[in-house]
C-alpha cells in the first residue's frame, strides 16, 4: 500500500511491456480474475463458500435420506461413506473456514484503517488455491470416487478401505489409493492457501494499523481474525507433514501408519487431532468476532468486558493445543493421559464461559434492537452455549467412553459449528451486506430465515442427542428397524428439510434485494471504522487514512454522553452518505486512488496461473508411470515457478515510478 | 525525485512507515519461518518416535556415514558464512564481491544437495528404502524435505546471481531482497544443525 504521489517527471515514460499484457480492466469478469482488492478477495471467497454450502448441504439432505427410515436404500454403503466423507470435508474446509476468511479479508482492512493487506497479490494467490483445491478433491468423483475414510481419515481405514473385500472386490487397493490420495493431496494444497493468508493477516495487523488504532483499540473481530491467522500459521504445517506421510504410506508404502509394517496409526490421530482442534477455534472464532461486534450495536451499549473478550480469546488460541487428545479417549493412551487431557478440556471451559458472560452482559440492560443480525448473533450465544455444555461431558472420560463415535458427537459438533460458527456468520453477513454491496438485506425475509434456520436446525439436530444416547452409531449407513431409532431420525430428516428450505428464503432475500435503495455509509448506527468510509467503500478504501482516538472509535464521533451516561448526539450529527462518518469523518469524494494521487496495487494473471500449477502437480502423483508422473510434475512446476517468476519481474500496469 | 523512488521501490509498503518500524517483508519472512518450525518439528517428532522401528531391517548404525556427512554438514555451514560477505559486499555496493559470494553460497549449497544425492542413492543400494521401515521413511521424509528447502534456496540464490550480472540488483533498492534470502538461508542452515545432531550425533540403539 502506498500514499505517494504520482511522479509527474516519470509519469510520461513510455510503458514497458510485460510477457502478458498487464490487465488494467476495472469491471468485467477479466477485472475479477486479475483483482488483488482484499474486498474483491473477500466477495469472492464468501460466494465460494455459498455455493459449497449448497452442495455440501445437499451432501447432507443425501445422507438424512438415506437415514431418515431403518434399511433405506437412498445410498449404496460405498456411496454413503463417500457422500459423508465429503460433506465433513466440505463444511469444514470449503465452508466454515473460507466464510470465516471472505469475512477476514473483507473487513480486517477496514477495520484497522489501511488500505488493504500487507500482501495484496498473495491474498489473490490464497483464494485462486482454495478454489483450485476444492475442484480439485470434487475432480475426484470422476476417477474412482471420492475419499471415502471420513474427514479424520483414520488408518487403517484410509489405506485399506471401510470394506476392503466386500463390493470394492479386486480392485480395492487401488480404489482406496486414489480416493485417500485425493483428500491428502487436496487437503494439501488447500493448507497452502491457509498458511499464506496466515502470513498476510499477522503482518497486516502488526504493521498496517492506521495512526492510533493501537493493539488494544482494534475491534473484537480483528482481534479474533489475529488469534486464528496464529492458529493456522501453527496448525497448517503439521497437518501438512501428517499429510505428506499420508501420501507416503498410500502411494509409497513408506509404513508411516501401517501396524503391519511397524507403522502407528495412534500417530495420524495425534498429528490430525494437533491440526484439528485448534481447527476448531479456527472456525469458531472469527463467528466469536462477528458477535462481539454485532451484540454492542444492537444493544446500544459498549462491548461489555472488552479486554476480558481479548484476552479469552487469546487464552483459547493458546489451550487450544493443549487438549488435542480429547479426541481420542477410546485411542487406549492410558488413564493418566486421559485424565490430563480431560481437565485440561475442561480448563477450557473457562474462557469461553467468560466470553459468553461477556455477551450476556453486554445485552443486559441495552437497548436491543432485535435485526437480523442480532436475531443471528444471539441464536449463536444460545446454540453454541448447549454445544459448549455437551461439549463439557465429553472431558468426562468415562462419558466420553460411551458416546463417542455415536449421534450424540455428530448433535455436539453441530451445535457447535453450524449452531455456533454458521450462525455467527449468517449474522455477519446480514450486518455488513449493507457496507459490502450498498443495500439493506430485507429485515423481514432475513427474519422468516433466521426462525425457520433456528427451527430446522435443533429439530436436526437436538434429537441427535437422544439417537446418539440410545446408541446408535456415526458413520454407518443403514441400520435395523426396531432399534427404537426410527421416529427421531423421521424428525432429524425432517429437520434437515426445513434447514434446506431456509437456505432458499435467505437466497430469495438476496435476489428480491437487490434494488433496494442505498443503505448508506452507516445504516446500523455502528461503532467501529469500516463504518466511517462509504457503501461500498472505493478501492482505495478511504480518502484519508482516519486518525483512531478510541476503540468504538466511530461511536464517539457521533456520541458524547450526559451526566447519566445515557449517548446524547454530537451536534453535527453522525455518519451518512453526504458525510460518511459524520464531521471528523473519512470524506469520500468520489474520486479515484488515482485522482487522489494514492497507489494501490495492480491487478495481475499471476496469482491465478500460480494457483493452477498446484493440482497439476498433485495429479502426478496418482500415476504409476514414473514418465507420467514426472510431466505432470514438470508441467505443473514450470507454471507455479514461472508465475513466481513472472511476478517478480511483472513491470507495473501504469508507470508511475 | 530519486530518494521517493528508491524508497518506494525499497518495500511494498513504499516508504511508509510500519507500525513495527519493519518492512511487512520482513515481518513475514519472520512469520513464515515461524510457521516452518513447526513444520520440521513434526517430522523430527516423528523421526525421534520411530528412532527403533526398524523392521529388522538396517537400522542408523548400519547406514550412515558420518565422516562424510559432517564434511557436508560443515561445507552447508560455510554456505551461512558466504550469505554473510554477500549481503556485507552488497552493502558495501561492491558488486563484483556480491556476485562471488552469491555464486560461491549457491555452490556451496549444490555440493551439499549433490552429497545428499549421493547418499540417498547409497543408501537405496544397499536395501535401505522409503518401505523398509518406519525409521527409513522417517529419515528419508526428514532429510528429503531440508534438501527441497535448500534447493529452494539455491535457486533464489542463481535467480540474484542471475539478475545481478545484469545490473538488476542493486544496493538501492534491493538490500532487503537480498536480507530476506538471506533469513531464509540462515533459517535452512540452523535447521540442519539441529536435523544433523539428531540424525547422526544421537546414538542409536
Ligand atoms: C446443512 C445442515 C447439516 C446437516 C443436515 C448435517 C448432517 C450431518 C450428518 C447426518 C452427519 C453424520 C454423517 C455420518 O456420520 O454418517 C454429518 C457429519 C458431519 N458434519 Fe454435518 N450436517 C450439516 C451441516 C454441517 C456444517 C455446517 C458443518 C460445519 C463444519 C458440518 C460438519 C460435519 C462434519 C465435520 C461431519 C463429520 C463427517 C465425518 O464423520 O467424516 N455439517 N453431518
Ligand atoms: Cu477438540
Amino acid at each position: 500500500m502506498t500514499a505517494i504521489a504520482e511522479n509527474p517527471e516519470t509519469a510520461t515514460r513510455p510503458r514497458r511491456r510485460g510477457i502478458f499484457p498487464r490487465p488494467t480492466k476495472t469491471t468485467g469478469v477479466v477485472s475479477w480474475l486479475t483483482t488483488v482488492d482484499h474486498k474483491r478477495i473477500g466477495i469472492m471467497y464468501g460466494v465460494g463458500a455459498l455455493i459449497f454450502f449448497v452442495v455440501g448441504g445437499l451432501e447432507a439432505l443425501l445422507i438424512r435420506a438415506q437415514l431418515a427410515t431403518p434399511n433405506g436404500e437412498v445410498l449404496s454403503a460405498d456411496a454413503y461413506n463417500q457422500i459423508f466423507t465429503m460433506h465433513g470435508l466440505t463444511m469444514v474446509f470449503f465452508v466454515v473456514m473460507p466464510l470465516g476468511a471472505a469475512f477476514i479479508n473483507y473487513l480486517l482492512p477496514l477495520q484497522i484503517g489501511a488500505r488493504d493487506v500487507a500482501f495484496p497479490r498473495i491474498n489473490a494467490v490464497s483464494l485462486w488455491i482454495w478454489i483450485v483445491a476444492g475442484l480439485f478433491v470434487y475432480s475426484s468423483f470422476l476417477f474412482e470416487g471420492a475419499p471415502n475414510s471420513s474427514w479424520v481419515s483414520y488408518f487403517p481405514q484410509a489405506l485399506v478401505g471401510p470394506d476392503p473385500a466386500g463390493n470394492l472386490a479386486a480392485d480395492a487397493v487401488a480404489i482406496q489409493q486414489s480416493r485417500t490420495l485425493f483428500y491428502s493431496m487436496g487437503l494439501q494444497i488447500a493448507g497452502v492457501a491457509s498458511l499464506a493468508s496466515a502470513v498476510n493477516f499477522i503482518v497486516t495487523v502488526l504493521n498496517m494499523r492506521a495512526p492510533g488504532m493501537t493493539m488494544m483499540r482494534m475491534p473484537v473481530f480483528t482481534w479474533m481474525s489475529f488469534v486464528v491467522a496464529f492458529l493456522l500459521l501453527f496448525a497448517m504445517p503439521i497437518i501438512g507433514i501428517a499429510l505428506w506421510q499420508m501420501m507416503f504410506q498410500v502411494r509409497f508404502a513408506g509404513p508411516f501408519f501401517d501396524p503391519l509394517n511397524g507403522g502407528d496409526p495412534v500417530l495420524w490421530e495425534h498429528m490430525f487431532w494437533l491440526f484439528g482442534h485448534p481447527e476448531v477455534y479456527i472456525m469458531i472464532l472469527p463467528a466469536f468476532g462477528i458477535v462481539s461486534e454485532i451484540l454492542p450495536v444492537f444493544s446500544r451499549k459498549p462491548l461489555f468486558g472488552y479486554s476480558a473478550i481479548v484476552f479469552s480469546g487469546i487464552a483459547i488460541g493458546f489451550l487450544g493445543w493443549g487438549v488435542w487428545a480429547h479426541h481420542m479417549f477410546t485411542a487406549g493412551l492410558g488413564p493418566v493421559a486421559d485424565s490430563a487431557f480431560g481437565i485440561a478440556t475442561m480448563l477450557i471451559a473457562v474462557p469461553t464461559g467468560i466470553k459468553i458472560f461477556n455477551w450476556l452482559g453486554t445485552m443486559w440492560g441495552g437497548q436491543i434492537r432485535f435485526t437480523t443480525p442480532m436475531l443471528f448473533a444471539i441464536g449463536l450465544v444460545s446454540m453454541f452455549t448447549i454445544g459448549g455444555l455437551s461439549g463439557v461431558t465429553h472431558s468426562l472420560v468415562p462419558h466420553d467412553t460411551q458416546q463417542h463415535d455415536t449421534y450424540y458427537v455428530v448433535a455436539h459438533f453441530h451445535y457447535v459449528l453450524f449452531g455456533g460458527a454458521l450462525f455467527g456468520l449468517f449474522g455477519g453477513i446480514y450486518f455488513w451486506y449493507p457496507k459490502v454491496f450498498g443495500k439493506l438485506l430485507n429485515e423481514r425475509i432475513g427474519k422468516i430465515h433466521f426462525w425457520s434456520m433456528l427451527v430446522g436446525f435443533n429439530l436436526t439436530f437436538g434429537p441427535m442427542h437422544f439417537l446418539g444416547l440410545n446408541g446408535m452409531p456415526r458413520r454407518y449407513y443403514t441400520y435395523a428397524d426396531g432399534m427404537g431409532w426410527n421416529v427421531w431420525n423421521a424428525v432429524v430428516g425432517l429437520g434437515a428439510l426445513v434447514i434446506g428450505v431456509s437456505f432458499l428464503i435467505f437466497v430469495a432475500n438476496i435476489f428480491l434485494s437487490r434494488n433496494n435503495p442505498p443503505a448508506g455509509a452507516d445504516p446500523w448506527d455502528a461503532r467501529s471504522v469500516e463504518w466511517l468510509t462509504s457503501s461500498p467503500p472505493p478501492v482505495h478504501n478511504f480518502d484519508q487514512i482516519p486518525q483512531i482516538s478510541d476503540n468504538d472509535e466511530l461511536w464517539y464521533r457521533k456520541y458524547a454522553s450526559d451526566d447519566s451516561g445515557t449517548p446524547v448526539r454530537v451536534a453535527a450529527g453522525g455518519a451518512d452518505d453526504e458525510n460518511p462518518g459524520g464531521p471528523y469523518g473519512d470524506k469520500v469524494s468520489g474520486k479515484t486512488a488515482k485522482e487522489l494521487g494514492i497507489h494501490m496495487p495492480d491487478p495481475s494473471w499471476f496469482p491465478l496461473l500460480l494457483s493452477l500449477g498446484l493440482p497439476i502437480a498433485a495429479y502426478g502423483v496418482f500415476f504409476e508411470d514414473r514418465l507420467t508422473m514426472t510431466a505432470f510434475f514438470a508441467v505443473g512446476g514450470i507454471l507455479t515457478f514461472g508465475s513466481m517468476l513472472g511476478w517478480a519481474l511483472e513491470p507495473s500496469a501504469e508507470e508511475h515510478h | 525525485m530519486s530518494t521517493v523512488d528508491a524508497a518506494d521501490h525499497a518495500a511494498a509498503d513504499h516508504g511508509h512507515t510500519t507500525n513495527l518500524g519493519m518492512s511487512n517483508e520482513k515481518l513475514g519472512m519472520w512469520t513464515f519461518i515461524g510457521s516452518e518450525c513447526l513444520f520440521f518439528g513434526a517430522m523430527i517428532a516423528t523421526y525421534l518416535l520411530y528412532l527403533n522401528r526398524t523392521n529388522d531391517g538396517l537400522t542408523a548404525f548400519d547406514v550412515f556415514d558420518i565422516p562424510f556427512t559432517s564434511a557436508s554438514t560443515f561445507i552447508l555451514l560455510m554456505s551461512s558464512l558466504g550469505m554473510v560477505l554477500a549481503l556485507d559486499a552488497l552493502q558495501r555496493r561492491d558488486m563484483r564481491a556480491f556476485q562471488t559470494w552469491t555464486l560461491a553460497t549457491a555452490l556451496m549449497g549444490m555440493v551439499f544437495l549433490a552429497g545428499q544425492m549421493y547418499e540417498f542413492a547409497f543408501f537405496v543400494e544397499e536395501g535401505f528404502k522409503l518401505e523398509t521401515s518406519p525409521f527409513s521413511v522417517s529419515f528419508f521424509m526428514l532429510t528429503g524435505f531440508h534438501g527441497v528447502h535448500v534447493t529452494v534456496g539455491v535457486v533464489m540464490l542463481v535467480a540474484l546471481w542471475a539478475l545481478s550480472l545484469r545490473g538488476g540488483i542493486t544496493a538501492d533498492k534491493h538490500l532487503e531482497t537480498v536480507e530476506l534470502v538471506g533469513l531464509y538461508w540462515h533459517f535452512v542452515d540452523i535447521v540442519w544443525i539441529v536435523i544433523f545432531t539428531v540424525i547422526y550425533l544421537i546414538p542409536v540403539g
